[in-house]
């Protein structure tokens, strides 16, 4: 019966009662944890009554596992093969761990770590292997920055919020080994160029990768946001290349082989690649510079008067140097506030305060990086690669319109 | 008396001066260079794999044949085995007549760069990555329970379907290299390097 409750929340079954709530401590000890806090995180808001008053009655005590508030609900959005976060949600650069965006190829696979193990060969001195235990005991570093898939952008309708148009990028504090370390460790070959980093998952992923990522900041980490890295993320290890492509960052990483030449990987030559006129563009690590407006954006209404513009600009190649808001449907350029501190290959928060009078217009915002790589336009994007180039590696600048009623709609170009 | 007191004067001033020193060896910028420089040439860690746990993981092939393991396999078999295994979510063999949305990419097309979808034929610039990502990744629902031959045979058989090589060609470690993709003379590699050029 309780099963059935859990999958079907009735409203009966998951209200908590005013008496409930005023036996206060003694409640929150026998709060079953199966009931109202499972659902606060289920997908659809479940509200608790409303109290009228909650300086005249005692709530829940400590529990082991914090939760949400029960009137916040933001959630990854899934598909088949991935999930987006909520940019929409964030008011920061980190992505709480169980909103980061997820990218997959054969699901996520469920790794003992006291039986993982990495291997390291190839191009060495010395082939080696080492157990969770051995890569914690080296030198640990932490590095914010963000990670983004190749093939991050939607457009094509009005009705599309942030998570729809770029939601498969998040960023979190990860901390782990420099892979620099650990190539020490084993004696790189001068000879060896390439690396090949595979997966343990069920689609064994590999990528090849330039050494001198290795030598530069490229790192092997277990923990996300201070704790272990979730299953999605790559529980218990994963490659993390800052700046470079998602499908790069080998998840559940099991083994490295160092070569003199690339592999030529399905994931690095059939996907991952993209027409451009009339040639084939392979090896496109780097994620180039753009932003995105996150407030105001579709669904939501403003009102007119005195509006925060809020959103993020990143770069794959450094620091995010400027970014410029037009409110005037791209006529003329103002500068953003940028939220310091302003990190390389980082989610970087902006800021512009706006005084709407009402009228219909646009309002974008484009980045320009420390490179002093301008954020393209669409337009830009398609005469320097042509109409037939899909979704890779496509940054262009994005628009919302701004209706007189309020409403905010996604600006479809294309 | 006098004597005395300078003596002592002296004595703690020496002592404050000492403690200024050792305070000031004490700042993090002096630690810190001691912490890199202590690093070892090795921590140890880890221990060495042996020959049979490398073989065991050692999977990947590369375009110039290296570590492409024994067996041969034909297009025939591979004709027989892509019905068995690979159709139910990759289409049949019969280019431009897809019913309902497959599960997996469509394989087969011809080799006109022009054409869509993304097919071995049009877009593979490599044999060998077939072969490699055959033996990884598939069939979807059972990865990794194909022999060598097996996996030959399918990769000659899907090369055949994209008209690159001939039915009834067998393939092995050694000519499978050798194969040219159509595709391969399109590929470019990305040269930009950051700055204000939009490319």
């Amino acid at each position: 019966m309780k099963k059935i409750d859990e999958k079907q929340p009735s409203a009966k079954s998951i209200k908590i009662s005013r008496r409930t709530l005023l036996s206060g401590v003694v409640a929150a000890a026998i709060l079953p944890v199966n009931t109202f806090a499972n659902y606060v995180q289920t997908g659809a808001p479940v509200l608790p009554e409303p109290v009228d008053d909650p300086t005249k009655i005692p709530g829940p005590g400590p529990t082991p596992v914090g939760k949400r508030s029960p009137f916040e609900n933001p959630v990854r959005k899934p598909s088949d093969i991935s999930s987006r976060t909520p940019l929409q949600d964030m008011y920061g650069t980190i992505t709480p761990a169980d909103l980061h965006y997820e990218r997959h190829h054969a699901g996520v696979p469920v790794i003992d770590p006291a039986k993982h193990e990495l291997l390291i060969h190839g191009l060495v001195e010395r082939p080696m292997k080492f157990t969770l235990a051995d890569i914690n005991r080296f030198p640990s570093v932490s590095r914010i920055c963000f990670l983004e898939c190749a093939g991050n952008f939607r457009t094509g309708k009005e009705e599309l919020t942030p998570q729809d148009v770029l939601g498969l990028t998040s960023q979190s504090e990860w901390t782990g080994v420099m892979l620099s370390t650990i190539f020490r460790e084993v004696g790189v070959d001068p000879k060896a160029k390439w690396f090949l980093a595979e997966g343990s998952d069920a689609a064994v992923m590999t990528r090849s990768i330039p050494v001198a990522k290795a030598w530069d900041d490229a790192m092997i980490v277990y923990a996300q946001n201070g704790e272990a890295m979730r299953p999605e993320q790559g529980y218990p290890i994963r490659l993390l290349l800052p700046g470079f492509e998602g499908n790069m960052n080998i998840k559940w990483l099991r083994r490295i082989e160092l070569s003199d030449q690339p592999y030529m990987t399905r994931e690095e030559t059939s996907k991952y690649t993209y027409p451009v006129k009339d040639k084939i563009r392979m090896f496109s690590f780097a994620m180039d510079a753009r932003s995105i407006i996150t407030y105001p954006s579709y669904p939501q209404k403003i009102e007119r008067g005195w509006i925060e513009i809020r959103g993020i600009a990143w770069s794959g190649r450094g620091k995010v140097a400027k970014v410029e808001i037009s409110t005037d449907a791209g006529k003329t350029w103002q500068l953003a506030n940028l939220q310091e501190p302003v990190l390389s290959k980082a989610h970087t928060y902006f800021r512009y305060l706006w005084n709407w009078n009402g009228n219909s217009t646009e309002i974008l915002s484009r980045v320009t990086d420390e490179t002093g790589y301008l954020q393209p336009t669409l337009k830009q994007l398609i005469e320097v690669r042509g109409t037939a180039s899909g979704g890779y590696h496509m940054n262009p600048i994005t628009a919302w319109q701004v209706k007189t009623d309020g409403s905010v709609l996604f600006k479809p170009e294309g | 008396m006098k004597i005395a007191l300078l003596f002592i004067f002296i004595c703690m001033a020496l002592l404050a001066l000492m403690a200024f020193r050792v305070s000031s060896v004490k700042s993090p910028g002096l630690l810190q260079l001691t912490d890199t420089t202590k690093w070892p040439a090795r921590f140890g860690f880890g221990h060495t794999p042996t020959a049979q746990e490398i073989a065991a993981w050692d999977i990947d092939v590369r375009p110039d044949g290296k570590d492409l393991p024994k067996g041969q396999g034909d297009t025939e078999k591979g004709k027989a085995l892509y019905a068995l295994k690979c159709a139910a979510c990759h289409g049949g063999n019969t280019v431009g007549a897809p019913g309902a949305k497959l599960l997996g990419p469509v394989l087969i097309g011809d080799t006109s760069a022009k054409s869509k979808p993304k097919t071995i034929g049009n877009y593979w610039p490599y044999a060998t990555t077939l072969f490699d990502y055959v033996r990884r990744a598939m069939p979807y629902n059972q990865p990794g329970s194909l022999t060598n031959d097996e996996i030959y045979s399918i990769t000659a058989y899907l090369l055949n379907a994209n008209k690159i090589i001939k039915t009834g060609t067998v393939l092995n470690a050694q000519n499978l290299p050798k194969i040219i993709m159509p595709a391969k003379k399109l590929f470019i590699i990305d040269d930009r390097k950051g700055g204000p050029e939009v490319k």
